[in-house]
């Protein structure tokens, strides 16, 4: 090719690429500013907290269902993330070949179960045994969820902090569990936290799993065994509603989710910011 | 001489592969025993055999005896966590601890050996920079991370980082061969002022290294040694034909 078609060539390409990476963002621009557009005006103090009001009255807030959805993710972290840490830990470090990848294809098929049947899965777990919808339920569904996110990013990351840091800490007489404590998992660290948050902002928006096992709740929950409000599930019970107050509240519940995930990560990132960085 | 190390009989396989043939050599205490050789020689397996590394990597064995101060490093029931406290290594590339500053990089043997007290690391780590040669150039950055240093100052910290544990023997894998000339003669300093402290064994494809820092040479090919002796010896008087070839740059 010649010089100048090959510039040419260069400079149209460059261009798509560009127009590519813009389009990437493009759709988190426009669900951002929809959001805002909607739902901005019916997000005040009372909206943080304040029960729903009953059909009929204007006003109330989501207050039960943030307080819900934090406490489902957090119970789901509690226990999904130790689980899937170390699962992946033990993925990338294992010199066993078979259960590795027994357990790796495995996990990959769990992450694209569909959402609403691991909420089955729970409800046959958790729901039937106990005898009632409860917080815990949706956390256990949530967290099985997490499970394959969190299991597959560690691993990954895991297997990036090269090998010469490890024969390294091996060559100064430091024991291997230690060695992967001390040294590979720190070096890890920001790699493994990127795919928590992932994992958290997946399920903070799940709606399906919590169906029919956390349930709803238009009150504040009292127990963890009982029933519990979610954003998402308030979020869907006030869109499919046929009152233009609920649908302004219903916007107003995706920002604030949005907003919480965003707040969450940023919160997590800057809490385990190591001093000098590792493998991303 | 119960001090040096005396290997015998020693064979090394990958999967299968033999990639060592009963390698007898006896190094002699506080002094530099230099193992050179052309690439997939087995000289770096051989080192990797001193302080039980070799079995670290999936599907590597050895068979054979080494003893060091008169002890077998294979024999049942050593533990090879303790065989490496008393044997450092330093490898080809500078590998400091990426999260650690550079004094968390010197004491990270020390405090995962369980040493807390903050004096004890402190006069540790000076100890160890300063054998190290690299004290003047980092006391004052103490808190910076460890791979913030150049290349040289990096494979000096990790010269460092070995020394902290007090080894009584250093093994060195082609230590400068990332390395410029400059900063690979501050490490070859280094080594001759670390002679009189420990035992060394280095592994270099340099044969000018060799015959600089070293009183004994072994040559490797293909997985034996071919001579051992007295470093001068070796390079002016070569009793083997191969050897003669290598070092007068006929092949390798």
């Amino acid at each position: 090719m010649k010089p100048a078609g090959r510039r040419v060539v260069n400079v149209i390409m460059a261009w798509l690429t560009a127009l590519a990476a813009g389009a990437v963002i493009l759709p988190l621009l426009m669900i951002f500013g929809f959001l805002l557009f909607q739902g901005a005006s019916a997000v005040n103090v009372d909206f943080y907290t304040h029960l729903p009001k009953p059909v009929g009255e204007d006003g109330g807030g989501m207050a039960n269902a943030i307080v819900g959805s934090l406490v489902l993710v957090g119970m789901a972290a509690g226990i999904g993330l130790p689980i899937g840490i170390l699962g992946g830990v033990y993925l990338a470090e294992s010199r066993d070949r078979r259960l590795p990848w027994v357990v790796r294809f495995l996990a990959d098929v769990l992450n694209g179960v569909p959402s609403i049947v691991v909420g089955i899965f729970a409800y046959t777990l958790v729901v039937l045994p106990m005898r009632r919808f409860s917080a815990f339920a949706g956390a256990v569904a949530l967290a099985v969820i997490m499970l394959p996110i969190v299991v597959r990013t560690s691993e990954e990351i895991v297997r990036l902090v090269p090998s010469s840091l490890r024969e390294a800490a091996l060559a100064l007489g430091i024991p291997e569990w230690k060695v992967v404590l001390r040294v590979v998992l720190p070096t890890a660290r920001a790699g493994i936290i990127t795919g928590v948050m992932v994992a958290v902002a997946r399920v903070a928006g799940e709606t399906a799993p919590l169906l029919f096992t956390a349930f709803g709740n238009r009150f504040w929950h009292q127990r963890l065994d009982q029933p519990i409000a979610a954003l998402p599930l308030q979020i869907l019970a006030y869109a499919i509603a046929p009152y233009d107050d609920w649908h302004r509240q219903a916007w107003a519940g995706a920002l604030v989710l949005i907003g919480m995930v965003f707040v969450v990560s940023l919160a997590a990132r800057l809490a385990t910011r190591g001093r000098f960085s590792g493998v991303r | 001489m119960i001090d040096g190390i005396r290997v015998s009989a020693l064979n090394a396989w990958f999967n299968g592969v033999h990639v060592l043939h009963g390698i007898d050599l006896t190094m002699a205490p506080k002094a530099v025993t230099a193992i050179i050789g052309p690439s997939g020689c087995g000289k770096s397996t051989f080192i990797r055999c001193l302080n039980r590394m070799h079995e670290v990597v999936p599907g590597a064995t050895v068979s054979g005896t080494v003893l060091v101060e008169g002890e077998n490093l294979y024999a049942a029931g050593v533990d090879p966590v303790q065989v490496r406290r008393r044997i450092g290594m330093v490898f080809q590339r500078p590998n400091p601890f990426p999260t650690m500053s550079v004094f968390d990089n010197v004491a990270a043997g020390l405090r995962l050996a369980g040493v807390r007290r903050r004096a004890d690391l402190q006069e540790a780590v000076e100890r160890a920079l300063r054998q190290a040669a690299l004290w003047d150039e980092v006391k004052d950055q103490l808190d910076k991370s460890g791979v913030s240093l150049s290349g040289g100052q990096q494979q000096r910290l990790c010269i460092a980082r070995a020394l902290a544990v007090e080894p009584t023997v250093l093994l060195m894998d082609e230590p400068c061969s990332a390395l410029d000339p400059i900063a690979t003669a501050r490490i070859e300093e280094l080594i001759l002022e670390l002679r009189s402290a420990l035992t060394i064994v280095i592994v270099t494809h340099n044969m000018q290294q060799a015959a600089r820092v070293s009183e004994a040479t072994g040559f490797f090919l293909m997985g034996e040694m071919v001579e051992f002796g007295v470093t001068r010896a070796l390079f002016t008087n070569p009793r083997d034909k191969r050897t003669e070839d290598y070092i007068t740059g006929r092949f390798g």
